[in-house]
């Protein structure tokens, strides 16, 4: 392996002078012994997938539970029809990542970045700033590299998984790898990622896995429209310049002991938090029956 | 390392909602349908920790019926895979245990048929990524990502060399070996990961070594 951790990946990129999505094609070719060519492929059919889901979410999904669906549609109409407050890229981003994950509830095609619930951050960060950016599509293929990259660290040193590590472990460790590969894509150095990862995943710190009857929709559709947007705040930081008191590194190795310290009801039981509530509980009746909601 | 590749993290291509509860839950199954080789008459799915808690929601119950038919994560037919299974014979149980496991998510898979039966623990560790943790009994990590052999065999010395000869002579280069048994002199187990896919007259000629009771072989 070419790098254990965010800090050597830095360092590689910058003796080498090649960016960081690069580090991790080299990486991918010398661990898998697969065709430089294969690999990028094979990238470029996920992208596919992410840009079909994403268009799919946009003309409007159902989950069969009736918890979530079409609230990427409504966020577009609201942005055609009216002045927004936080600005029509931001929200492009957002509707994106929200279009995303309601099509995986709805049981639809996505590709996992890193998992399937926090299946928005990636594709919603790269599609929204696609507009506004016009990148190539071996840019655009480059993202999803930098983006493995730091979710890599993260799966190998902390967690992925909201059943092991909460909802910081999956939109906490999305975000963090989209806002490091947006500061790569909007021109930024190796350095300026690592600190986008860094600000994002310290505000993502403690967030619980409580999930409504224990289905990916409530509240984890709306964590996909928050985590893409810090994404985009804090790649915007890193290349202001602003730097993260707590190494990258240091950040991950917190998120993991927060995981590990959290209570078994606020790591993907359908026990504790959100699904917990007096309405989380009468939502899981109604869509399982009085078993399920009743505890 | 136990996240290797690039596409353990952008990826896999799946269908909704859950990496964890529905993509790692079929590749668990899969695993065992492979294992076992064949399609089973019969297949009983224990289910633990946040598997038996939320599978209803996560589809965790059809994705790992569907990986025992045979199909992959991005596999559509995944979601009716509880009405193929009763169409194409295979009798399912699903059974939600009380018990606690040593990972949140956990299944415990007992495939048979007239012949033999079958029996593995799998657990989902995140992003779609799945190991398998004990397979009839015994204790193994076996995570997929590589083409894999395992060999039961006889306790004997000579067992594990003549296997690993038979490897060497297709020039076949072994990445990750385990070996274990139950006790001294009776059954062993080997897992053995290798690079390339394993051809099947190389299974044939495992199959003829001294004191192997059975060879079974996953791909990637």
């Amino acid at each position: 392996m070419m790098f254990q951790n965010v800090s050597e990946l830095v360092q590689k990129a910058e003796e080498d002078g090649i960016s960081l999505s690069e580090v991790m094609i080299r990486q991918e070719v010398e661990e898998t012994g697969k065709p430089r060519e294969e690999i990028f492929a094979e990238m470029g059919r996920n992208l596919d997938i992410m840009e079909k889901s994403v268009e799919d979410g946009l003309e409007g999904v159902q989950s069969k539970s009736g918890l979530t669906g079409g609230d990427a549609v409504l966020i577009q109409k609201y942005m055609a029809e009216q002045e927004t407050l936080s600005g029509n890229m931001l929200l492009d981003v957002v509707s994106k990542a929200v279009a995303t994950n309601e099509v995986n509830a709805a049981m639809g095609t996505i590709c996992a970045t890193p998992t399937a619930g926090s299946a928005g951050c990636v594709p919603g960060v790269l599609f929204g700033l696609k507009p506004r950016l016009n990148p190539t599509r071996e840019q655009m293929v480059r993202f999803l590299f930098t983006s493995g990259a730091f979710g890599q660290v993260v799966a190998n040193n902390a967690s992925i998984s909201g059943a092991a590590g909460g909802c910081q472990a999956e939109v906490g460790s999305a975000a963090g790898m989209a806002s490091a590969a947006a500061v790569e894509m909007a021109g930024g150095t190796p350095q300026q990622s690592a600190e986008a990862m860094a600000i994002t995943l310290k505000n993502m710190l403690g967030l619980v896995c409580d999930p409504v009857a224990g289905l990916v929709e409530v509240p984890c559709v709306k964590r996909n429209a928050m985590g893409s947007s810090q994404a985009i705040v804090s790649a915007d930081l890193a290349l202001a310049g602003v730097t993260s008191r707590i190494p990258t590194d240091e950040v991950i190795g917190a998120m993991f002991r927060i995981g590990e310290s959290m209570s078994p009801a606020l790591k993907e039981t359908a026990e504790g938090g959100l699904a917990a509530t007096p309405t989380g509980r009468e939502l899981a009746k109604k869509v399982f029956g009085p078993a399920m909601g009743s505890e | 390392m136990k996240f290797r590749s690039v596409f353990d993290v952008i990826g896999p291509v799946m269908i909704g909602p859950s990496s964890s509860h529905t993509a790692g839950a079929a590749r668990i199954g899969k695993m065992a349908r492979e294992l076992f080789g064949r399609k089973p008459e019969w297949a009983k799915i224990h289910l633990y920790g946040s598997f038996a808690k939320t599978y209803q929601g996560h589809g965790t119950d059809v994705a790992l019926i569907g990986g025992i038919l045979g199909f992959d994560t991005y596999d559509e037919r995944i979601r009716d895979a509880r009405t193929l299974a009763q169409d194409e014979n295979v009798d399912i149980e699903i059974i939600e245990e009380d018990g606690s496991s040593e990972h949140p998510n956990t299944a415990r898979i007992e495939l048979g048929d007239e012949e033999s039966t079958f029996e593995l623990v799998g657990i989902s560790i995140g992003g779609g990524k799945a190991e398998i943790t004990e397979l009839n009994g015994f204790e193994l990590r076996l995570s997929g990502s590589s083409p894999a052999i395992l060999v039961m065999h006889n306790d004997r010395f000579g067992a594990i060399a003549s296997v690993t000869n038979v490897l060497a002579d297709y020039k076949i280069n072994i990445g990750h070996m385990e070996v274990s048994r139950r006790e001294e002199g009776k059954e062993a187990m080997m897992v053995i990961e290798t690079d390339e896919k394993i051809p099947n007259d190389v299974m044939d000629q495992l199959n003829d070594c001294d004191h192997i009771l059975q060879v079974v072989t996953i791909s990637e």
